[in-house]
């Protein structure tokens, strides 16, 4: 079972974290693998903080549990990271994304002293400099994939194009700024 | 060639209904069912289907106007959950005693209250007496590929009764995962047209469905139902073996995961039996000879298959989403102490009720099951058989 990898998301209600975690399911379904992609359902409302999971594996996936110790931990919202413990479980060797312009003792301060990587991202800015609107999601989605390799930035943007077309055929003005977004959030990750 | 696909467990339901194509849908929404009808009901308007979709005010009435097209010779569906099925009671009932092979999708939800949406499987338990064939489904692949066996096994002239396809609501309904799908030509062809013998819009055999039944006939009835339950084995395991054939497959009344020379074993259903296989893998690595009784057909209880399947292991529990409320144990458990005890195999049982309300249920929870059973298969005493899972003490 080493080839699981094991990912879960922090964000708000109506940021679209659910999307993102069914965007990335299917793009990784598209490169051949096993996957999973679900939300945990509370008493959800806009603003609300939610969690949602990824399994991605060469092997069929049969465990039916939330994700306890994640090998990656994607945060779409940073003022989440005051109020839930995001890194709880999360695998040394593994990493964290954060969509943030916070600075990084900031960051660090707030991760209780997490070992493993940590990466930050401005999803806001991307999104309102590609969409003109704040849809932080497709830039986590570029992040993710970036540190985690679970496929290639290639594979990523030819699959998210077809995807883009499919999902945004009644508006397909929109599919060349969230293209943009992909190519530019794989830029913009930083390691701290 | 089948079709790769991912989907949700209530995506791979409805487009199984889609296949199908039945004369008559009848639903009300409910979490965590609702998507089924949802979907189904784009599939109408966009005309992939010719079904007459019922969007009646109530469960109640979804039950009913399934029944009135059943009875009528039509081929006829619904899906609910929790209290939608609650509110369907009476009449799920009245399906089964007029003998009218109707498919439910049920997604299993706790039945308030308090007021709760997640998954356990108190609704299911709720109707185990009455009448239905009940299928349970680990995950998307089986609640769809039991859908598409329901029509065969419910409307079979030996059968001739209703059937329900559960799975987990959330945990696998809302969960998208990797399924095959069968292409559309091969899901009619397996189904084939339904041809009742008697229904009421015959003008040429008319006949009366449910009249007044009282102490001359009903004792009568009601054996002939028992008996049909009987019969619905057999059924179940050739459709099974035909539903092999096309596929590649393998379904039979319970799937047993490294059973065979194991020494201590679980029993349970639905989607908790992935994550016991995912604890099994872990356990075999170890040496441990951990096993699975994964139950797919609840009714009818294949009681002296299950009493072989078990009667060489140690130590069983047997694991309960559902709590019976009677001092004594869940409903599962009560089932298959019955049926060891009939058939004298003395194996220590124990039983967990767990996950009700959707506490969810981790690998560490079904390894301290697994660690449980190592004690007593050791010393063979169970001195509290009637356990929780997961409870916060």
């Amino acid at each position: 079972m080493s080839n699981l990898i094991e990912i879960r998301w922090h964000g708000r209600g109506g940021q679209g974290a659910k999307t993102a975690s069914l965007l990335l399911a299917d793009a990784a379904f598209n490169t051949g693998k096993y996957i999973q992609g679900f939300p945990e359902y509370g008493p959800e409302r806009m603003g609300a903080p939610i969690t949602a999971y990824n399994r991605i594996s060469d092997k069929p996936i049969t465990i039916h549990s939330n994700i306890y110790e994640p090998n990656y931990v994607v945060v779409v919202d940073d003022t989440l990271l005051e109020t839930v413990d995001v890194t709880a479980g999360l695998k040394k060797t593994g990493a964290i994304v954060i969509n943030t312009t916070r600075d990084n003792e900031y960051i660090k301060k707030t991760l209780k002293g997490y070992e493993g990587e940590i990466y930050k991202i401005d999803a806001r800015k991307i999104s309102m400099e590609c969409l003109g609107k704040y849809f932080p999601n497709i830039s986590m989605l570029a992040a993710i994939v970036k540190i985690s390799k679970i496929m290639t930035e290639e594979q990523l943007l030819s699959d998210m194009k077809d995807s883009f077309k499919h999902k945004f055929a009644k508006k397909p003005e929109v599919i060349e700024g969230n293209m943009k977004a992909l190519e530019m959030a794989l830029q913009s990750v930083e390691k701290i | 060639m089948s079709i790769r696909e991912r989907l949700s467990g209530n995506e791979a339901a409805a487009i199984a209904m889609k296949q199908i194509n039945p004369d008559v849908v009848a639903a009300f929404p409910i979490t965590p069912s609702t998507e089924i009808p949802q979907y189904f009901s784009s599939f109408v308007s966009n005309g992939d289907v010719d079904t007459e979709f019922v969007a009646v005010e109530s469960e109640h009435s979804a039950m009913a106007a399934t029944i009135g097209a059943e009875a009528a010779g039509g081929r006829a569906m619904t899906a609910t959950s929790a209290n939608g099925l609650s509110l369907m009671w009476e009449m799920v009932y009245i399906a089964s005693s007029l003998r009218l092979p109707i498919v439910m999708s049920l997604v299993n939800r706790a039945v308030s209250g308090p007021l709760n949406i997640h998954n356990d499987h108190s609704d299911a338990m709720g109707v185990r007496d009455a009448g239905w064939i009940m299928l349970f489904s680990e995950n998307n692949q089986e609640a769809y590929d039991n859908l598409i066996m329901a029509h065969r096994i419910a409307e079979n002239k030996d059968v001739k009764l209703p059937l329900m396809v559960c799975q987990d609501g959330f945990i696998t309904s809302h969960s998208i995962e990797n399924i095959e799908l069968i292409e559309d030509d091969k899901v009619k062809k397996f189904i084939g047209e339904y041809k009742p013998d008697e229904y009421l819009l015959n003008k040429d055999n008319p006949i009366a469905i449910g009249p007044l039944d009282l102490q001359s006939y009903l004792f009568e009835h009601k054996a002939q139902q028992a008996e049909a339950m009987k019969n619905a084995k057999k059924i179940i395991l050739e459709v099974a073996n035909e539903f092999e054939k096309m596929t590649g497959r393998k379904y039979s009344f319970f799937e047993e995961y490294k059973l065979e020379d194991s020494e201590i074993a679980i029993v349970c259903m639905n989607s908790t039996a992935g994550t016991t296989k995912f604890v099994v893998d872990s356990l075999r690595e170890k040496g441990i000879k951990a096993g699975l009784l994964k139950l797919r057909v609840f009714r009818p209880f294949p009681a002296e298959e299950i009493a072989k399947a078990l009667e060489n292991v140690k130590a069983v529990a047997v694991l309960d989403k559902a709590d019976s409320l009677n001092a004594a144990g869940g409903a599962l458990f009560e089932d298959v102490t019955s049926a060891m005890y009939v058939n004298k195999k003395q194996v220590p049982m124990i039983n967990y009720i767990y996950g009700i309300g959707g506490r969810d249920t981790k690998a560490d929870d079904i390894k301290k099951v697994y660690e449980d059973l190592q004690k007593i298969a050791k010393t063979g005493n169970v001195e509290d058989p009637y356990r929780y899972l997961g409870l916060r003490r």
